[in-house]
């Protein structure tokens, strides 16, 4: 056959060799996958560039069978649908589902740890227990719930029948969670927009349904659904998790371990637990520890779990579980060769790990009813049977050792050490140590003087798109200096791990500005520890909740609104809808979001308008887009310098990037 | 001279093409930046549907091109490195003789500017030994970058491997 496509295979080529800032070890394994598996996520991605326009602009409308429609961004083609949407409708009502499917995410991520937080106090499984009843304490105390004097089991019932209604009520009434943990002047102002949520189930609906064709027609009406929809995911997904896992599993405190592939080891069976609930993963730590020596029968040194994405941050932050990977990485844990099994849950789980793990003996265990790939084995999860299924999981990866062929073994090295689990209540003990009748004002005294001139905290996903940039090792890089404080959840903890930021050893190694420096270094010593890493690991992503819980506390300790902090949010490498979802929610809360790729609303002009500038006086958020990390340091920079000047503080004069 | 050919059974009709010529001839190349710009970028080529045909149509680069023939002030010019069909708007009077002469209607005028515009190939890409922007963007390869010679070669091999595998099925069949 004439080689016609010859000149566009040659493309494709150098666009999937183009591994850019991607770290040596990781390009390792992915030119091993190229040859073991045939593909990787930079072919692919070659293979799917460029991407089309209308969807990165958010111009193409799906909604009814008269389309999909286009509109046309240049000059000279159609400015509206057939039903004659504008580009504005198309794309605030693209980014109301974009949200929805966060939200929901979040929500059903909440609902599941609250049903079985019930189904333990009333003693209907034996499953899980409750691990905190401080937190529980103070989870009821925060949602109004009487704890003098009561059975801790009652409390927990409380707890999770007010978190459950928050989903079904039917009554006009506001949901308790968005009131308990939202900051006082942000839920002034929701109140003022006509924003707060009843329920969680409603405003999805209603979501879905002013979407369709044929409804909403106006932007702006939209852009508010979207609000709402922002504080669903805040507070009835990640807070609502957050808290209710800290209840059922124990308070993060900070701990050490290790984080990079090679924290997968030959001499031992592995097994990656990756997605995000850790419903699932906590029971395969307990159980991994329990098989131990059936391990050792086998001639292993025992059973490694590793952690990959957020759940791996879950059990990370409670037993020191190694962070394998991050979700861009997930492909190249089981290309090692050496990970005998990977169970998953739900969401950020790429179907391809099924055809991955098919070129090795690696076994990819799937549980959950709706998350079910072909190629997969597939082991029903229910918390009643999590015992039953934690133990199977083990027993498969057991059986898959048996199978692991040495000669296809091959883990980079590097494993770098780290420290995570700086909850709220972790850092508050730290630095209770200093003040210990307002623990928060060692760390505003030092943003007021300016050792802190801000803090940002950077989250969210790894996208393949701007690995090949190192956008958030750059940015990181560029904030140190200036002496930013830098909070970390989610696949970007994973990267920070990686690169060192979490080692609390490495502080020296990196350029960080001196005020910041000294009080990383004082509250280390408080802590026990030589200094505390450049970054500070919060979590997974819905324990981005523990920056709204924080946030709370400094603004109203301050009698400040949120948007008058010099805090800013950034997402560098999005991926999931849930980073749209969890974006929005810190737009609704007055936070600065920076974020890359820049999310599917520049084709309308008007709603690009809203949230980049209208916004700021309406809650105070405010969406910076900008995809050059070294300017993206500037714009954030500069944003936190205007606070700064807003609040009367002191402002240093130059900027290095 | 490798020419942008259209396989119009995979063309979707998803102007991926159009948008990738915007790009490529806007001032910044990066969509996010693109849309942005005024004067908006011009393009050069426009995806067309007829009694369910669809194609990508753009300047056929013709060997013996009219246009090139008619221009009375050798604005439209043939690149003596890449053989492309180019223009130099500083030359163009604005006459449109080019887009009367065009049996494609490849001219895209710029009446504020009062010039002709047209596809040119991607010329400075092909210089640096780069594929056309809308070849590159295509989904379903329906726009291939080849030589006549190759694309007819193809057709050929293509045609005959489709008539043999209806032969196959006729014999099975008998």
């Amino acid at each position: 056959m004439a080689d016609i496509l010859k000149d566009k295979e040659r493309v494709w080529n150098n666009k999937a060799h183009n591994f850019g800032l991607i770290p040596e070890s990781n390009i390792e394994m992915l030119k091993k996958q190229e040859k073991e598996v045939k593909t990787t996520s930079l072919q692919r991605l070659a293979l799917q560039e460029p991407q089309c326009g209308f969807g990165e602009l958010g111009v193409c409308c799906r909604m009814c069978y008269m389309g999909p429609c286009r509109i046309d961004v240049f000059n000279g083609g159609p400015r509206v649908g057939v039903c004659g949407a504008t580009a504005d409708v198309i794309v605030a009502r693209n980014l109301l589902r974009e949200t929805v499917g966060g939200a929901a995410a979040h929500a059903e991520h909440a609902m599941d740890i609250a049903e079985v937080l019930k189904e333990v106090a009333e003693g209907k499984i034996s499953t899980y227990s409750i691990k905190d009843e401080d937190k529980l304490k103070a989870v009821a105390k925060a949602l109004g719930v009487k704890t003098d004097g009561r059975d801790i089991k009652e409390i927990a019932k409380e707890v999770a029948e007010i978190s459950l209604e928050d989903f079904k009520r039917l009554e006009k009434e506001p949901a308790v969670w968005v009131k308990a943990y939202a900051p006082k002047s942000s839920y002034e102002i929701w109140e003022k927009i006509g924003v707060i949520p009843h329920n969680a189930w409603k405003p999805i609906m209603n979501a879905m349904h002013r979407t369709s064709m044929g409804n909403d027609a106006d932007p702006i009406n939209i852009l508010l659904a979207d609000l709402q929809m922002g504080l669903i995911d805040g507070y009835m997904g990640l807070t609502m998790a957050t808290e209710l896992s800290d209840v059922l599993f124990g308070t993060p405190k900070p701990i050490r371990s290790f984080a990079n592939l090679a924290t997968i080891k030959p001499e031992y069976v592995n097994i990656a637990v990756h997605g995000h609930n850790p419903l699932l993963s906590e029971k395969i730590v307990e159980w991994a520890d329990k098989l131990n020596e059936k391990a050792k029968s086998l001639g292993a040194k025992g059973i490694n779990i590793v952690g990959i994405c957020c759940t791996g941050n879950e059990v990370l932050m409670r037993h020191g579980i190694p962070l394998a990977g991050n979700e861009f990485q997930a492909e190249l844990a089981i290309v090692t060769g050496a990970l005998d099994a990977m169970v998953v849950d739900y969401q950020c789980i790429w179907p391809i790990l099924a055809d991955v793990a098919s070129c090795y003996h690696t076994k990819l265990i799937t549980t959950m009813p709706f998350v079910k790939i072909p190629g997969a084995m597939h082991l029903e999860y229910s918390p009643e049977k999590a015992d039953e299924v934690a133990k199977q999981v083990i027993e498969t990866a057991l059986e898959a050792y048996t199978r692991r062929d040495p000669s296809r073994v091959y883990i980079p090295d590097g494993a770098e050490e780290i420290i995570a689990g700086f909850s709220v209540e972790a850092l508050l003990e730290v630095l209770k140590k200093i003040n210990s009748d307002d623990p928060l004002k060692p760390l505003i005294d030092n943003i007021v003087n300016g050792n802190i001139f801000g803090v940002v905290a950077i989250v969210g996903c790894p996208n393949p798109k701007t690995r090949r940039l190192a956008f958030t090792e750059r940015m990181i890089k560029g904030l140190l200096k200036n002496n930013v404080l830098v909070i970390v959840t989610g696949c970007i903890a994973h990267i920070a791990g990686q690169a060192g930021f979490l080692n609390p050893n490495k502080v020296d190694s990196f350029e960080v500005g001196n005020g910041l420096k000294q009080v990383l270094k004082a509250l280390g010593n408080v802590a026990g520890l030589n200094s505390l890493p450049v970054a500070i690991h919060m979590g997974s992503c819905v324990d981005n909740s523990r920056i709204g819980v924080l946030l709370k506390a400094l603004s109203e300790r301050l009698g400040l609104k949120v948007s008058d902090l010099p805090v800013v949010a950034s997402a560098p490498e999005l991926i999931s809808e849930k980073a749209i979802s969890i974006g929005t929610w810190a737009l609704a809360l007055g936070v600065t979001v920076h974020v890359c790729p820049p999310p599917r609303v520049l084709g309308g002009p008007k709603v690009r308008e809203v949230l980049t500038k209208e916004l700021k006086s309406i809650t105070g958020g405010e969406a910076y887009v900008e995809c050059d990390p070294e300017l993206a340091v500037k714009g954030i920079l500069d944003r936190i310098r205007q606070k700064r000047i807003a609040l009367n503080l002191p402002v240093p004069e130059a900027v290095v990037i | 001279m490798k020419k942008v050919f259209i396989e119009a059974s995979k063309c979707t009709g998803c102007k991926s093409c159009e948008i990738a010529c915007a790009v490529e001839h806007s001032m910044s190349k990066d969509i996010y930046k693109a849309i942005f710009e005024v004067p908006s970028p011009p393009r050069f080529n426009s995806v067309l549907k007829f009694d369910g045909f669809i194609a990508s149509l753009r300047c056929a680069h013709c060997e013996d091109a009219p246009c090139v023939a008619i221009c009375p002030t050798s604005a439209i010019y043939r690149d003596p490195e890449t053989d492309l069909v180019v223009y130099n708007e500083t030359k163009c009077i604005g006459c449109w003789q080019c887009a009367m002469a065009c049996p494609f209607g490849a001219i895209y005028p710029d009446l504020e500017r009062k010039v002709s515009r047209k596809c040119d190939g991607c010329n400075e890409r092909v210089k640096s030994g780069r594929i056309p922007a809308c070849v590159e963007a295509c989904p379903t390869n329906a726009l291939i970058y080849a030589d006549v010679a190759t694309i007819e070669e193809y057709k050929r091999e293509k045609t005959i491997s489709s008539l043999s595998r209806t032969t196959k099925t006729y014999v099975e069949v008998i």
